[in-house]
């Protein structure tokens, strides 16, 4: 059972394919290692039992018919909260939201299940996804397994962190500033934010409508593309979804080389602020992709650098107006003891919201304000669309561009609870691709000295996340992380 | 009376935001029917009840349904516009925001012609409607012991049309809403019931000293549900400004609303309450593009609306300003005129024949013209039948005309079957006419002295004598000859 863990979905469905086992024995094995290391690192808000063995069933009962089956059937998945499973809790891991039941399926989550893959759980996350760290659950502090005493990221920390202990080889999450690529940087693993538009969001509880975008993580590359490619397409039922055919990213993973691209280094994500053994592993992945072929450019991206401030005023003007539905008149929490609708709705949402969530709903509802919104959303909306600019100029030149993921590795728990601004920063080399919808990775490219991992990003071009994912498939073959990965998190949260 | 030292000293300033409520199948933005008196909250779907993570899809039908007023309007139509959210906390609205559309409106700079006078259509933009709150214990959501709420009639699809300030009479306002109502109606985007709510007005009122080119402070009135209420709320809102206008106060610019029963407008909040609607483009919708080919596509749909009628009308078929205003006012009952009038009809004749008797039934019988079993020819024939002297107008109207609209029988068939034609022959009639003469020696000495009035009486008793289808051609003819 435990060799079933350690194994990636391709190999798990390929074992499933060929009958040498079911995928009843897949959930079991799976569920045996929740078991086990889920008391540790606190990565589930629930399990979808039920739903994952009636799917295991109907599995196995089409691969005993010979039906055909695909690439992720018998593939077990845990599934971000702030995703919709029909009849399931989706609580956004925020009190408002603890006891309701999605009455529909996401499109992303839809179309997995189709596919044969597997629910297993619904994972932890910062509320409404506002946070870098997952301690802004209102349930839980989900903890890195790399190191117990440091934060997996946010705010899909709970499905990185899950993938990382092996909890799953897959599971979703969702990405607005880099809340799959961040924890991935943070927990070992591959995250990647599709293109905005690749992937619907219909059935993904909304913090930032205009960024917001579902995510896989992995732990490798290949994986990544399996899920990316099952998950994507055009979706009627989400207007922002892109009416474009969805490549076959498996059979164009393997280029074998770099050779002839072109990779820009983007200056202002290198310099101040980045610690020293970060930019120390950068570099050394710069060698490595040289090793493989690539050009390696410095390019200039000026107006990034307002990419956090921008992010934080279109974020939170667009969530004050996606979590006003959250009031106490049709589900969810709803304070007792008052008469009149004002103080239900005021004593609900006081009751209801996290302080980070408060946070963002004043700054957002603010910048919306007569009088302000001018000054805020509108110059933001302004200021995008240079970032936006600066990445298509840039794109004439380069192939692709690369930052570390994240200026640090995992923080310790608590260590930046008290200051939000810190926090925010920890999003500073995510933000910039958020915003101008562009598809991007974290893999794995190496460890600092105190053992923890450390993320390169990859950005491309809008709807290049073939080029994307082959040239990270190519690095991180090279870099050969792997093994090692798998060693390390099994020493902490097994042994 | 304050009403008429406001002639005198005040001029009426009015503009009209008019929510007509589209006939589309399905909400604006989800597949749920449009469908009015269903079991509350039956017609809903997680998209129009707002649950979390649902996203909204544009209805066509509604775009194509705004382009057609909006050109029917004169407005011109832009090419790219957006969606923005309107926020504000209330019960009746699933996510707290409205869908609605802010600075970019679909149509603009419009004109509607009434009476001649070109009131200006600032724009016509599209949105969601609200659910609906019934409350216990009281009439608002305030000071209830609790509240429902049905959202049934959530997503379902709106025009605003707003009016400039262009209007400047009660008798003004009423008439642009009764002709909007009625174009609305003519292109089929909007039933206009008023007091069914499918069809809403909040008017906007001020006043200013004649002769001032300065917009005085307005108010804005809402709940008017009905053209009846519109003209009662003008004249309470004018009364109420005038009283403070002449006491030396000033007008505030707030939200009243009009209470049927008193007849009074009364306050519902002031400028400083007003909402900050916190408005934003809707990041669930991409901008919307709108085609030359699609307008056009829509512009051949526009029938001949009734302002153009008006004017055609006198020209074409001689008609009063009286009767025009009766035979355009539905569409249906127009559209059947013209009919009747293609098939060689006298205007004139079938003008009065549908004002007249065939209205008549229809209201009696509570239907219209579209649903009854008359058609356009099956009139025709009747009216051939009357000019030919065939039958007389009576009888075709207490005999013929209730069994054509009931049951579709063709003319012919009623008159042969009950021997209706009339008695043409004056042979058979010149007894007749001798005998009333006879009977009656008072009234014929009244006649011969040229009492001509009297002839009336003797022409009615001959009918009486012939069941009704003596010809009064013949018999008049008749009357004259035993006179010489």
């Amino acid at each position: 059972m435990k060799d079933l863990v350690n194994k990636s979905a391709k190999e798990l469905n390929k074992l499933f394919l060929s009958k040498e086992i079911s995928a009843k024995e897949i959930v079991n094995a799976f569920y045996k290692q929740i078991e086990i290391v889920e008391p540790k690192i606190q990565a589930l808000n629930s399990l979808t039992k039920d739903l994952a063995y009636k799917q295991a069933e109907e599995l196995d009962q089409k691969v005993s018919r010979s039906d055909k089956l695909g690439p992720i059937a018998g593939v077990p998945i845990i599934v971000k909260d702030v995703l919709c499973v029909k009849n399931y809790h989706a609580t956004c891991s925020s009190k408002i939201l603890e006891n309701f039941i999605a009455p529909y399926e996401s499109t992303a989550t839809s179309n997995l299940w189709s596919a044969g893959a597997i629910c297993l759980a619904k994972s932890n996350m910062d509320e409404f996804a506002m946070g870098s760290s997952t301690e802004n659950s209102a349930f839980k502090k989900t903890k890195n397994p790399w190191n117990l005493n440091t934060v997996p990221g946010g705010s899909s920390g709970g499905s990185a962190a899950s993938v990382a202990a092996m909890e799953a080889p897959v599971s979703l999450g969702t990405d607005t500033g880099g809340s799959v690529r961040q924890p991935a940087s943070f927990c070992g693993v591959v995250g990647l934010k599709p293109t905005y538009g690749r992937v619907s969001r219909f059935g993904l509880i909304a913090f930032a409508s205009s960024l917001d975008q579902v995510g896989p993580f992995a732990r490798d590359v290949y994986d990544t593309a399996l899920i990316l490619q099952h998950m994507s397409g055009y979706d009627p039922k989400d207007s922002t979804s892109l009416n474009v055919d969805v490549p076959d990213y498996i059979s164009k993973l393997n280029i074998g080389n770099l050779k002839g691209k072109k990779i820009g280094l983007i200056k202002e994500l290198i310099g101040d602020g980045i610690e020293s053994e970060v930019r120390k592993s950068v570099e050394n992945s710069i060698k490595i992709l040289k090793d493989l072929g690539a050009e390696i450019v410095e390019i200039s991206l000026p107006n990034v650098k307002y990419s956090v401030p921008v992010y934080y005023i279109l974020a939170t003007a667009e969530a004050s107006s996606n979590l006003a539905r959250y009031d106490g008149v049709k589900y969810g929490h709803r304070a007792q003891g008052t008469k009149e609708v004002l103080p239900m709705y005021t004593k609900t949402r006081q009751e209801g919201f996290g302080a980070e969530v408060k946070r963002r709903i004043m700054l957002g509802t603010y910048a919306l304000s007569s009088g302000y919104y001018e000054a805020y959303y509108k110059k933001a909306q302004q200021v995008r669309k240079l970032v936006t600019q600066d990445f298509l100029n840039s794109f004439e030149k380069v192939d692709l561009m690369i930052t570390p993921t994240c200026p640090t590795t995992a923080f310790e728990l608590g260590s930046k609870v008290e200051d939000p601004l810190s926090m925010y920063l920890s999003d500073i080399a995510t933000i910039p691709a958020s915003l101008a919808g562009l598809p991007a990775i974290s893999v794995p490219c190496g460890f600092d000295s105190k053992n923890l991992p450390i993320g390169l990003q990859i950005i491309a071009p809008a709807l290049s996340e073939e080029l994307l994912l082959s040239a990270a498939y190519e690095f991180e073959k090279t870099c050969n992380l792997f093994n090692k990965t798998n060693m390390k998190v099994s020493a902490v949260v097994v042994g | 009376m304050t009403l008429t030292q406001t002639k005198t000293e005040y001029e009426v300033v009015i503009g009209l935001e008019v929510h007509a409520q589209l006939k589309t199948k399905t909400k604006i933005f989800c597949n749920c029917p449009v469908d009015f008196g269903a079991e509350p909250n039956t017609n809903v779907c997680p998209v129009c009840l707002g649950m979390p993570g649902v996203l909204p899809v544009l209805n066509k039908q509604v775009v194509a349904y705004a382009i057609k007023t909006g050109l029917a309007l004169g407005c011109e139509i832009v090419k790219h516009c957006k969606f923005d959210r309107k926020q504000y906390f209330y019960p009746d609205l699933p996510k707290n925001y409205q869908i609605s559309q802010y600075d970019q409106p679909i149509c603009s700079n419009g004109f509607l012609d009434v009476n001649g006078k070109k009131i200006g259509i600032q724009r016509i933009h599209m949105e969601e409607d609200a659910g609906k709150l019934v409350h216990a214990g009281s009439d608002r959501l305030h000071g209830s012991d609790y509240s429902l709420v049905d959202y049934n009639r959530t997503g379902t699809p709106l025009l605003e049309i707003v009016s400039l300030p262009d209007i400047r009479s009660i008798e003004e306002a009423r008439d642009y809403a009764q002709l909007l109502r009625s174009i609305l109606r003519y292109l089929d985007v909007c039933d206009g019931n008023l007091e069914e709510g499918s069809m809403r007005c909040d008017v906007n009122v001020s006043l200013r000293p004649v002769g001032s080119s300065i917009l005085g402070t307005r108010s804005e009135i809402k709940n008017v549900n009905s053209f009846k209420s519109l003209v009662r709320a003008i004249e309470a809102e004018i009364e109420r400004q005038t009283e403070i206008l002449n006491s030396g106060g000033k007008v505030i610019q707030e939200t009243r609303l009009f209470e049927e029963n008193s007849g009074k407008t009364v306050s519902m909040r002031s400028k400083e309450e007003a909402h900050d609607y916190r408005y934003f483009p809707e990041p669930d919708l991409v901008p919307l593009e709108i085609s030359k080919e699609w307008i056009n596509e829509i512009k051949e749909t526009i029938p001949e609306l009734p302002h153009n009628k008006k004017i055609r009308y006198p020209k074409d078929y001689g008609l009063n300003s009286d009767d025009i205003k009766v035979l355009i006012e539905d569409r249906n009952m127009a559209e059947y005129y013209e009919a009747v009038i293609r098939l060689g009809a006298n205007p004139k004749k079938a003008a009065n024949w549908l004002i007249g008797p065939v209205t008549a039934y229809l209201k009696e019988h509570k239907t219209d013209i579209i649903n009854s079993c008359m058609t356009p020819v099956q009139l025709a024939d009747l009216l051939v039948f009357i000019e030919k002297g065939i039958i007389n107008d009576n009888i075709a109207k207490a005999e013929i005309l209730g069994e054509i609209l009931s049951n579709g029988t063709n003319a012919k068939e009623i008159i042969e079957q009950k021997g209706l034609a009339q008695i043409t022959d004056e042979g058979a009639l010149k007894q007749a006419v001798k005998e009333v003469l006879d009977q009656n020696p008072e009234q014929l000495k009244q006649l011969k002295e040229g009492k001509e009035k009297v002839r009336g009486f003797f022409v009615g008793q001959v009918m009486k004598k012939t069941d009704g289808k003596a010809s009064p051609n013949i018999v008049n003819k008749l009357i004259d000859e035993f006179l010489k």
